[in-house]
């Protein structure tokens, strides 16, 4: 069954539940448990209908939705969504879903938890679906407020901390786009109607912009605001502070969402906004992204490999992840890297998915995460170390596990255009390596901390969250094609289009 | 011997002031029942009331606004800023005393004084706002003011509200001084105190090296009233002490209230007076008079000196007060940007400011009735206490930040579009790093009502009455986030 408006649907039918569960009673916190689970069910089945029904040579947007919203100001509520947003997509309605279940052992201010969670369901696939200016930045702002809550509300000690420091730096990039957002409005010239526009497929032609918005200076200045805005988010070094405070503070389910999800939204708004908004601005720009991608990637695994914290350590995994990510799309010499970039984001939503949640398993039963503190967990938590074994393998990139088709891709894409970077780039993937190993040997190997040897094995609901991810992650690593050959048409036209 | 003609015409202006003249007559009647029955909250609530939706009718039977329709021998104009503020006002002075009626600030015995006074400030602000000349526009700006000196002094007794009165009154006085100088400044260079004459004395005067010294004085005379009225830098030093010192309902009134005033007059002023004419929706100010550039300044400053403070206060009253002093910084853009869509900007905010700070003021006022104090630390865990309360705050406060989807970002949304269409890219990127400034103070709010632990378990006692109120101000705060093309038709309407 598909809905005619499949997006909207998508987009509401969480905010729906939100408000079914605020009517419950505070005597039923299961209901609303069961209520947020059924809200992000049909999502999953809209996602892969999608996925079947998506035109993977088409080029353009699909399922495009347009209605005017306030005609003030020629804003329009105007979704669609095309090889870059539709694996995005995907990955959101499965991580929502999965994240419900994780987040099943939450038991304090139960109905706030799942209201704000379903909220920012909604503000996720608003952003990702998004094809106006103007209801992007309403989205990626309404995005703010329930993690500013999840985070302070339901975190661990330092939740306050964390919690305004993610507010803060992502508010900052925020403004940025807003300001650069009303020079573009102002700066373009709908053809048909002689209005400004927010419209992102119009604003992306050349010739709309007008004299002042052709001027060099204000261009540069306009892909810095945009640039440090998602930058603040990917997050890249040195933007990248308020990450691993955010991740160690935030409840597991949450940690999976920031990661798995919010981290991509920074590499999507380049794709979306800055490349086509500013084309020759992304290939001037292009070298200084890499730099920072390979500083990101070098900075974040030698970070990881000192932490102590399993959180800490897997918030700095992901910022030498996503360094891997901008490398690959600031390469224009050639589809193979782009590509391997985009695939990256998705393998990393779903290898970092997993490593959250099975942090989240042996913090549940240890209460700290502190690496040094565990020790031969393997003997008693067998099928947990498997998991994790698997999470750690597909995270360092080992062949036949989803990252390491997407890194090599990069790898071998960049390599083309910035050969003394990429070189630099590899040893990134021998220190994450390094540090997934090590890790893997302090906690699972060695002589068993007697502390811990009655520790239950990992719970069917814990598996049942787990399993998903870790069948996609194998089949994505034998077989990327099915991503790729979503993303393919799309991101071979965003490169021409960058390269003029 | 009057001539026949004359008085013809000013009956004929009487349909334009009956808003003023109902109100009027409800002070009147008040002030009747105020000795017959006395300490009667609801009758003076209930009478108050009735005369400011009374004052409202008369406005839909009149002709529709016109930039020349003057009345009462050309002393008032019945334009669109004249048509838009009066009812603007009476929102604000009715949401005022619903808020007094709820509020423990006031007790019984001054309760009727109270509503008398908000009454006559409404109604100073209303021909304020429809005043066209030099002299009316001090006599009702001065009506406001003393009325309002009234106001805030209201608790006898009490030694904060006695201090921040004094305050109020010696600024107030020496601010007034000043505007009325630099008003005779203006009427001794056109030799009249008519705008509308004076706007065209002034682009001649620009062209004379000698009286345009004299004109830069007059505008910097100017400014001071204006300044301090809007509560901008660097006449912003009475805010917080009088803020802090009043009633809570009061300041709530004075920082929607005269505030708007303030910026109306600015409309009212500045634009007939210091620029060449609308083309295309664009302003020009007159050759050699560059005062965008002094206000762009100014609001700079304002916003960022608001912010800045802010931070450090522990007194809500006072955290809200440095907000206002921020928010009149980020209005005054609207200003400077010289443009229809500036002044639009303005009114739209003004619009969404009445409404999210009346209800920010009004959930400060609550909670210290229910038993809670002004400082942050009693709000801690209160969003276990009091629910509704809380999360209404929390939209009021995330409105206040010009966050979506609430009424606080469309008003910034339209202010910065102001300053990027005028190209004043410098001044919109000082306000956006000003509100992640904000965003920090309001946050501390937020954080002690939602992340701390409760100081007590018990649930704070509120009002339905309160609740209700609350909701009123939600509506429009949410509802405008949303959906706001019908007031985005009013105000490009208005310019």
């Amino acid at each position: 069954m598909v809905p005619e408006h499949i997006l909207s649907w998508m987009i509401f039918f969480p905010l729906i539940g939100a408000g079914l569960i605020l009517l419950v009673p505070k005597r039923y916190p299961t209901l609303m448990k069961v209520i947020a689970l059924l809200a992000t069910v049909p999502p999953l089945w809209w996602a892969a209908s999608l996925y079947v029904g998506f035109d993977r040579w088409g080029n353009g947007f699909q399922y495009m939705e347009k209605v005017p919203w306030i005609e003030a100001f020629n804003i329009h509520y105007s979704l669609g969504i095309d090889g870059i947003s539709i694996p995005m997509i995907l990955l959101t309605a499965l991580l929502a879903f999965i994240c419900v279940i994780a987040s099943w052992n939450i038991n304090e201010h139960v109905r706030g938890y799942f209201a704000l969670f379903l909220l920012l369901d909604t503000s996720m696939v608003g952003v990702f679906s998004a094809l106006d200016f103007f209801l992007f930045y309403v989205f990626w702002e309404l995005m703010l407020l329930p993690m500013y809550f999840l985070i302070g509300i339901w975190g661990g000690p330092r939740k306050e901390y964390a919690a305004i420091k993610f507010f803060l730096f992502t508010l900052v990039g925020s403004v940025l786009m807003l300001v650069v957002m009303l020079v573009f409005y102002f700066g373009s010239v709908e053809p048909a109607t002689g209005l400004h526009s927010f419209d992102l497929t119009i604003l992306a032609d050349q010739s709309v912009h007008q004299a002042f918005l052709q001027s060099h200076t204000i261009r540069w200045l306009c892909y810095l605001g945009l640039f440090i805005g998602f930058a603040i988010k990917i997050p890249l070094v040195p933007f990248h502070t308020w990450l691993p405070d955010a991740h160690v503070e935030a409840p597991t389910a949450i940690s999976v969402i920031l990661a798995g999800i919010l981290l991509k939204m920074g590499t999507y708004g380049i794709l979306r906004i800055s490349y086509p908004l500013l084309p020759d601005m992304a290939r001037e720009f292009a070298l200084f992204a890499a730099i920072l991608g390979l500083i990101s990637i070098i900075y974040g695994a030698l970070c990881a490999m000192a932490q102590q914290d399993m959180k800490k350590l897997i918030a700095y995994s992901s910022i030498s992840h996503m360094g891997f990510v901008m490398l690959g799309m600031s390469v224009f010499s050639n589809t193979t890297a782009i590509n391997g970039a985009v695939l990256q984001m998705f393998n990393h939503g779903t290898v970092t998915a997993m490593l959250f949640l099975l942090v989240g398993v042996i913090y549940d039963r240890a209460h700290h995460r502190d690496i040094d503190g565990f020790g031969g967990l393997a003997k008693t938590m067998p099928v947990y170390a498997g998991y994790t074994g698997l999470a750690f393998f597909a995270a360092l990139g080992l062949p036949g596990l989803s990252s390491f088709i997407s890194e090599a891709l990069v790898l071998v894409g960049s390599f083309q255009q910035y050969k003394i970077i990429t070189i630099t780039a590899t040893t990134g993937i021998i220190l994450t390596a390094g540090y997934f190993l090590w890790t893997m040997q302090r906690v699972f190997l060695g002589p068993l901390n007697q502390k811990y040897a009655e520790l239950p094995d990992i719970s069917l609901r814990e598996a049942f969250t787990l399993t998903p991810l870790a069948l996609i992650v194998i089949l994505l690593g034998f077989y990327p094609m099915p991503v790729l050959n979503l993303i393919g048409t799309t991101l071979k036209h965003t490169v021409a289009m960058v390269v003029g | 011997m009057i001539p026949k003609a004359f008085i013809l015409s000013n009956l004929q202006g009487l349909p334009f002031v009956s808003p003023e003249i109902i109100l009027t007559a409800t002070i009147i009647l008040l002030l009747v029942v105020g000795v017959v029955l006395p300490r009667y909250r609801l009758v003076f609530t209930v009478l108050a009331l009735l005369g400011l939706i009374g004052s409202l009718l008369p406005l839909w039977k009149l002709p529709p606004p016109q930039p020349n329709l003057t009345y009462l021998s050309g002393l008032f104009v019945w334009d669109w800023l004249t048509f838009f503020f009066k009812p603007f006002f009476v929102v604000a002075g009715g949401f005022v005393i619903l808020m007094t009626q709820a509020s423990g600030d006031i007790d019984n015995v001054e309760y009727s004084e109270c509503t008398i006074l908000v009454l006559a400030v409404t109604m100073g602000m209303m021909l304020l706002v429809a005043s066209k000349d030099l002299l009316m526009i001090f006599l009702a700006f001065e009506t406001m003011g003393i009325l309002s000196y009234l106001l805030v002094g209201m608790r006898a007794g009490d030694v904060r509200s006695g201090e921040a009165a004094l305050k109020y009154v010696l600024y107030g006085a020496f601010t007034s001084g000043t505007m009325l100088f630099g008003f005779s400044l203006l009427f001794g260079l056109a030799g009249s105190t008519d705008l509308m004459e004076i706007s065209r004395q002034v682009v001649a005067a620009s062209q004379n090296s000698q009286d345009k010294i004299l004109l830069i004085v007059a505008v910097l005379f100017f400014l001071a009233g204006l300044l301090f009225k809007t509560a901008s830098f660097p006449f912003h030093f009475w805010c917080p002490d009088v803020y802090e010192g009043a009633p809570t309902p009061i300041t709530a009134f004075l920082s929607v209230g005269p505030k708007a005033a303030g910026f109306a007059l600015f409309i009212r002023l500045f634009y007939p007076l210091f620029t060449t004419g609308a083309q295309g929706g664009m302003y020009e100010s007159i050759s050699g008079l560059d005062w965008p550039s002094i206000l762009a300044l100014v609001s700079a400053l304002t916003m960022t000196l608001g912010n800045v403070a802010a931070i450090h206060q522990n007194n809500l009253k006072r955290l809200l007060a440095y907000s206002s002093i921020a928010h009149a910084g980020y209005l005054l853009m609207g200003i400077v940007a010289l443009s229809d869509l500036g002044l639009r900007a303005v009114t739209f905010y003004l619009v969404v400011y009445l409404f999210m700070n009346l209800g920010a003021f009004g959930v400060v006022a609550m909670v210290a009735n229910g038993g809670g104090s002004e400082e942050i630390d009693s709000y801690r865990g209160l969003g276990s206490r009091a629910p509704y309360v809380c999360v209404a705050m929390a939209i009021f406060l995330f409105s206040l930040i010009g966050l979506p989807p609430f009424a606080g970002f469309v008003g910034k949304i339209y202010l910065f579009a102001a300053v990027i269409y005028k190209k004043i890219y410098w001044l919109a990127v000082v306000a956006a790093l000003n509100t992640v400034v904000s965003l920090y103070y309001y946050l501390r709010v937020v954080k002690a009502m939602f992340l701390e632990k409760p100081i007590e378990e018990s649930q704070m006692q509120i009002s339905l009455g309160s609740h209700a109120l609350l909701l009123a101000l939600l509506i429009p705060t949410l509802g405008l986030g949303i959906y706001w093309q019908p007031l985005a038709k009013v105000v490009s309407g208005m310019f």
